[in-house]
């Protein structure tokens, strides 16, 4: 463990700041799905580039918790370095690019392909936590429909897509109900991740700093994906293999690999296919 | 073979070196001192003072300097080491009549108590570029010397409030908002909305302002006064219980006069828009206070239907520091949900060319 | 008035530890986790609720208490918190005897549910694997959860406030060092 930077307090937030942070997220665990406005405060990284999800991270996160940032699946984006970064110098917790060996995970884009255990937390960066404000940016006249349980204009919205295409059109950040009542934005993530949240062993905060909202889904927590019953929800993946491991089940990003149509598919979960590719590494070794 | 790109921390270490060596320049030339920024880009640093929301000349010009002269990031340093700081408490509020001006302006009147007061201003100069500035180190003549103005120097909507025909603002107790650690709520009062203009990003402002003048929710405005000088502040601390003046801070005052067509229950009278900034900084003072008149249409029974009067629109993208965090973040990576979408777009024209095919 | 008892011996790192222990017990309802254990807070205030109010209240959490003058001595002078003479004005109610009626306390708006307040209400024993039966989200299955010292009536009571959801109140049950919670969603049967 390396010294915190000196001059801030462990973890950068003030106390009182994490207190103020700290029961918003108490409240949300007990209103599932439910957005909590909360104090945010302004972070020495942008708005937008996860400044929520770090103020949540750093209000939980203690000396004994082993930390691992992704940015769409990777260790290795540059903003996940840069986050991971900022809390090595402020609060000199240990870091790991393993998603078993973490305690808490805070992500941006993905939820890691390895099933998130009781003793996890996952720390999701919000950029819009309101999923109705697309169709209603008035943050008051939303609250309103929230309250109400009205999530009727999101229902709209997806059968015109059905109407007009045949599908539904959302292919991430698509609009879940969490534990039957409250319409609740994913994140960014793709909807292939989106059966992860369902009844997940581990907790799931969320943190949207510019626009000052926390939420939670407790464990174990029934999260529904919109979708009708003669359209019923089908998360969508390349119809690939990995080439680096073989995976025909995890998210693939596509990679062009020249400019006359050549491209190729691996996992986007970096740790998960390093593993799998380890693993048949030591197979073919014995 | 494709290896998965790694090197993004060394990636980042290595430009962060690089913007260091620009921020420098030619090193043949000598580096620009944070006094002389302070000194010589005085507005600049007032600019930053206002948007990073942090009276402090010497770390404003100092965040100039690291930002290289881009402002908003100049604004964004500043508030992220404000946001650091130990609140001792609240000043009391600051008293402008008691400015000591520098500037005193009224469109409203031709000669009024305290007199016009031109001051330092771009006003009336003609815009030539001044090639004998590019001559460094030449001696500038020192301006005249005028007397300090003599006697008091009312505000000029005080004048007119004192015949009723200006629409006084009613003293308030409560304790007002504050944005810097309560979200934004709506609807907001109108202390939490001058917060919020009072840091918004000064290019919204003016585009605002000028919108209300382009008929966009119009009111009529006059520039009653503007005032640019120094306040002192004072503190009470509690377990003194009586005022302490901390120092001056330097700010600009605009209240701008508007027709009200009265109501049922009021007589028509003029209305107040106001604005108050850190630092000289007219442009910005006018625009905040073109726009705290117009959102206030609806306390005054007029339509909304601008955009300056819509308090929701307004107050959530006032913010220059998000608003840029949340543009620039679309340069983050973002190829996961852009696969999720190149996946659907192409399961989509699959199933419309089986259709057509059909 | 006898000098105070010292807060947190590390007010940064047991403040996380102490909150860390109530993320968990509100995340898993009827789960017993240990908090505040080497806090010496005057009686009738136990460890565990100590702790919980000294990382989670302060100036602008109202409390409302029944402890005495000692422990809102101890709590005014460690946490800063304003004391309230209404149950119903406090955001953290501190009940160590009969505490208040749920229906007494804030409950929040439809709009803002979070408002409802939080009863930390201290019991004489939590043992898990025995006792009443707890159901809703963050339990796999079912959470078992022995109170001795419950309050009377209180299994109907809460089952009365449940029906406000998403109103609500969520309380965090206190004995010694060890507390459990139970947010508004968690549905309660006798064992």
């Amino acid at each position: 463990m390396t010294a915190p930077e000196t001059g801030y307090t462990f973890a950068y937030l003030d106390d009182a700041t994490k207190r103020m942070i700290r029961r918003a997220i108490l409240k949300a665990v007990a209103i599932p799905g439910h957005q909590i406005p909360f104090g945010a405060r302004e972070m020495p990284l942008p708005y937008g580039w996860g400044t929520g999800g770090i103020q949540v991270t750093a209000s939980i996160l203690g000396p004994d918790d082993v930390l691992k940032v992704i940015d769409q699946g990777s260790d290795d984006t540059t903003n996940a370095i840069s986050i991971r970064r900022f809390f090595t110098r402020v609060a000199g917790v240990a870091t790991t690019e393993r998603t078993a060996d973490a305690t808490i995970v805070q992500t941006r884009h993905r939820i890691p392909e390895r099933a998130l255990r009781e003793d996890q937390v996952i720390v999701y960066q919000v950029p819009q936590p309101e999923p109705l404000s697309k169709l209603e940016p008035r943050r008051a006249e939303t609250e309103r429909l929230h309250a109400l349980a009205d999530y009727g204009l999101m229902h709209v919205r997806l059968y015109e897509d059905i109407a007009r295409l045949g599908h539904i059109a959302k292919a991430y950040d698509y609009p879940v109900m969490v534990n039957g009542r409250y319409l609740m934005s994913p994140s960014p993530i793709p909807a292939f991740d989106n059966p992860k949240m369902d009844r997940m062993p581990a907790l799931q905060l969320f943190g949207a700093g510019r626009e000052k909202r926390i939420y939670a889904i407790p464990p174990y927590t029934s999260v529904r994906s919109l979708d009708f019953e003669d359209h019923p929800f089908r998360p969508i993946r390349a119809p690939h293999a990995c080439e680096l491991c073989g995976s025909t089940d995890s998210y693939l990003d596509e990679v062009l690999t020249d400019d006359a149509g050549g491209r190729m598919f691996v996992c986007s979960d970096t740790d998960y296919c390093g593993e799998r590719q380890a693993g048949a590494n030591k197979a073919a070794a014995e | 073979m494709y290896v998965a790109v790694k090197g993004g921390g060394r990636a980042i270490s290595a430009a962060h070196a690089w913007l260091d060596e620009t921020r420098r320049g030619d090193p043949s030339l000598p580096e620009l001192g944070v006094a002389q920024i302070e000194q010589q880009m005085g507005l600049a640093v007032d600019r930053v003072m206002a948007e990073g929301s942090c009276h402090d000349r010497f770390l404003a010009a100092l965040a100039i300097k690291q930002s290289k002269g881009d402002l908003i990031e100049a604004a964004f340093l500043l508030r992220a080491y404000r946001t650091t700081l130990v609140r001792f408490g609240a000043s009391d509020p600051i008293e402008t009549a008691a400015m000591r001006l520098r500037r005193r302006i009224s469109a409203t009147y031709k000669d009024l108590p305290g007199g016009q007061v031109l001051g330092p201003t771009f006003d009336y100069t003609h815009r030539l570029l001044d090639f004998a500035l590019a001559a460094e180190g030449a001696p500038r003549e020192a301006a005249p010397e005028a007397g300090a103005p003599v006697g008091e120097v009312p505000r000029v909507t005080e004048l007119l409030a004192r015949e009723g025909l200006m629409q006084r603002e009613v003293p308030d107790d409560a304790e007002p908002g504050d944005l810097t650690r309560q979200p934004l709520a709506f609807p907001a009062a109108r202390p939490v909305r001058l917060q919020n203009l009072a840091r918004g990003d000064e290019g919204f402002l003016l585009a605002l302002g000028y919108s209300t003048q382009r008929g966009y929710g119009g009111n009529h405005p006059f520039v009653g006064e503007i005032r640019v000088g120094h306040v002192a502040v004072d503190f009470t601390p509690p377990e003194l219980g009586f005022a302490i003046d901390i120092g001056d801070i330097a700010i600009t005052e605009c209240q701008m006069v508007n027709q009200f067509a009265g109501s049922r229950t009021e007589p028509a009278q003029f209305t107040r828009g106001y604005g108050l900034v850190f630092g000289h900084g007219e442009r910005r003072a006018m625009g905040m206070a073109l726009v705290d008149r117009a959102l206030r249409a609806q306390e005054l029974g007029e339509d909304v239907t601008a955009p300056a009067q819509d308090a929701e629109f307004v107050l959530y993208h006032s913010d220059n520091i998000e608003a840029t965090g949340f543009v620039e973040h679309l340069k983050l990576p973002h190829y996961v949900d852009f696969q999720s979408e190149l996946e659907n777009l192409r399961t989509i024209r699959r199933s419309a060319m089986q259709d057509l095919a059909e | 008035m006898n000098a105070l008892t010292p807060g947190f011996a590390d007010p940064v790192l047991d403040a996380q530890a102490a909150f860390r222990a109530v993320l968990e017990a509100m995340s898993r309802p009827g789960r017993v986790v240990v908090a505040g254990s080497a806090l010496q807070a005057p009686a009738p205030l136990c460890r565990a609720a100590a702790a919980v109010l000294l990382a989670l209240a302060d100036a602008d959490t109202p409390l409302w208490s029944d402890a005495g003058a000692d422990a809102q001595a101890w709590l005014r002078f460690h946490c800063g918190a304003p004391i309230v003479a209404m149950p119903g004005d406090a955001a953290f109610v501190l009940a160590s005897g009969a505490p208040p009626a749920l229906a007494a306390l804030q409950a929040g708006t439809e709009e803002q549910p979070q408002r409802g307040a939080t009863l930390v209400l201290q019991v004489a024993a939590l043992e898990p694997g025995r006792g009443w039966r707890l159901t809703g989200p963050g339990i796999e299955h079912e959470h078992r959860l022995a109170v001795t010292g419950a309050p009377d009536g209180f299994i109907a009571a809460w089952a009365a406030s449940r029906t406000r959801f998403p109103r609500g109140v969520d309380v965090v049950l206190c004995a010694h060092d060890r507390l459990a919670a139970l947010p508004r969603t968690v549905a309660i049967a006798e064992g």
